[in-house]
């Protein structure tokens, strides 16, 4: 591989864009394609349904096999509160290789103290939330318990096409919370996105534990083409 | 370190822009119950540091050796491993998969 070529596939990552990079595995010949450019490519169609799996694998035309690197943007978690909760759920995102980033307008929870190896925005969600962006590659978790903060995220989240959109709280808390969101005209479809009560069912009971189940059913989500039951 | 995709082929190039011959390992077809799926990276250096992985540990030597002739004459390879094949390498893939692994140089 030319070290441009690795160059700007790992430049692309790092800006959140997907990029496909193509080997001819006779001739050792390699191509990268960038997100906007797969349209206009020879193999168009190949590296669609490449990008739209995110999975990497050979494809062949005209009798010829190609390599194709398959690099989506790294997943995403956006965390509503500060929390006992978020503070062992960080470092687990991030162990799993997900960008984590924590939202709370409380600046007594909203510290780098509380949170010292993630960025933490001390910011309303309705505020923060555009500049952050909510894409396909992003997790939602509202976790404050306070329908003034987690209410914005959530209607943020049910607007976008966010993979994971997921509130703490009890089945009661949940049902106000559902008929709040009729309220403001989101259907029946659109609120059963939101997992709640959030997490696996574990059984889990400490704040670590409840990260864990929270971040296994992340997981869940994003892998479900490969899960053998559902 | 725990080292994830990202990080590897970050890796790859920073190991590279600092003068190291490097070579990069990338699992591209597998059968059976592999342990790493297609896509899955092994960066090697001349003095065979590496990271990442392309099985569960089972055949990472073989590749590394391999890759070391990667990075002296520059030429790709395919390599394939598993219990199907018993001419060329003696590894083998201990769960009883097998998978194919493109090796190339950095250049």
């Amino acid at each position: 591989m030319r070290l441009d070529l690795l160059s700007r596939l790992n430049a692309e990552r790092a800006a959140r864009r997907a990029a496909i990079l193509v080997t001819d595995v006779e001739s050792g010949e390699q191509r990268l394609v960038l997100e906007m450019e797969v349209g206009s490519d020879p193999l168009a169609q190949e590296l669609q349904g490449g990008l739209r799996q995110g999975k990497s694998g050979f494809v062949e035309r005209d009798g010829r096999r190609y390599f194709l690197t398959v690099q989506a943007p790294p997943v995403k978690v956006i965390v509503i509160g500060a929390v006992h909760i978020s503070q062992a759920l960080a470092p687990m995102a991030k162990g799993l290789d997900l960008d984590v980033t924590i939202v709370d307008p409380r600046t007594a929870f909203a510290t780098p103290e509380r949170f010292p190896d993630v960025p933490v925005v001390a910011e309303w969600p309705d505020v923060v939330l555009p500049d952050l962006g909510i894409d396909r590659y992003t997790a939602l978790v509202a976790l404050t318990h306070d329908p003034k903060i987690d209410d914005p995220a959530l209607t943020a989240a049910l607007r976008s096409d966010s993979f994971y959109i997921g509130a703490l709280g009890s089945r009661k808390t949940h049902e106000r919370r559902v008929q709040r969101l009729t309220e403001s005209g989101f259907t029946e479809a659109d609120i059963a996105r939101i997992h709640a009560p959030i997490g696996l069912d574990i059984g889990a009971v400490s704040p670590a534990e409840i990260a864990l189940s929270i971040m296994a059913e992340i997981v869940a989500s994003l892998r479900k083409e490969r899960r053998r039951s559902t | 370190m725990l080292s994830t995709d990202m990080d590897i082929l970050k890796t790859a190039e920073d190991w590279r822009r600092g003068g190291r011959g490097v070579a990069i390992a990338t699992v591209v077809e597998t059968w059976g119950s592999a342990p790493r799926p297609v896509g899955s990276h092994l960066v090697i250096d001349e003095d065979t540091n590496f990271l990442g992985s392309v099985s569960g540990g089972c055949v990472e030597g073989a590749v590394i050796t391999e890759a070391l002739d990667v990075i002296a004459d520059g030429r790709p390879r395919m390599i394939e491993f598993g219990v199907a094949d018993e001419t060329a390498w003696q590894v083998g893939l201990s769960c009883g998969g097998r998978i194919s692994v493109y090796v190339e140089r950095v250049d």
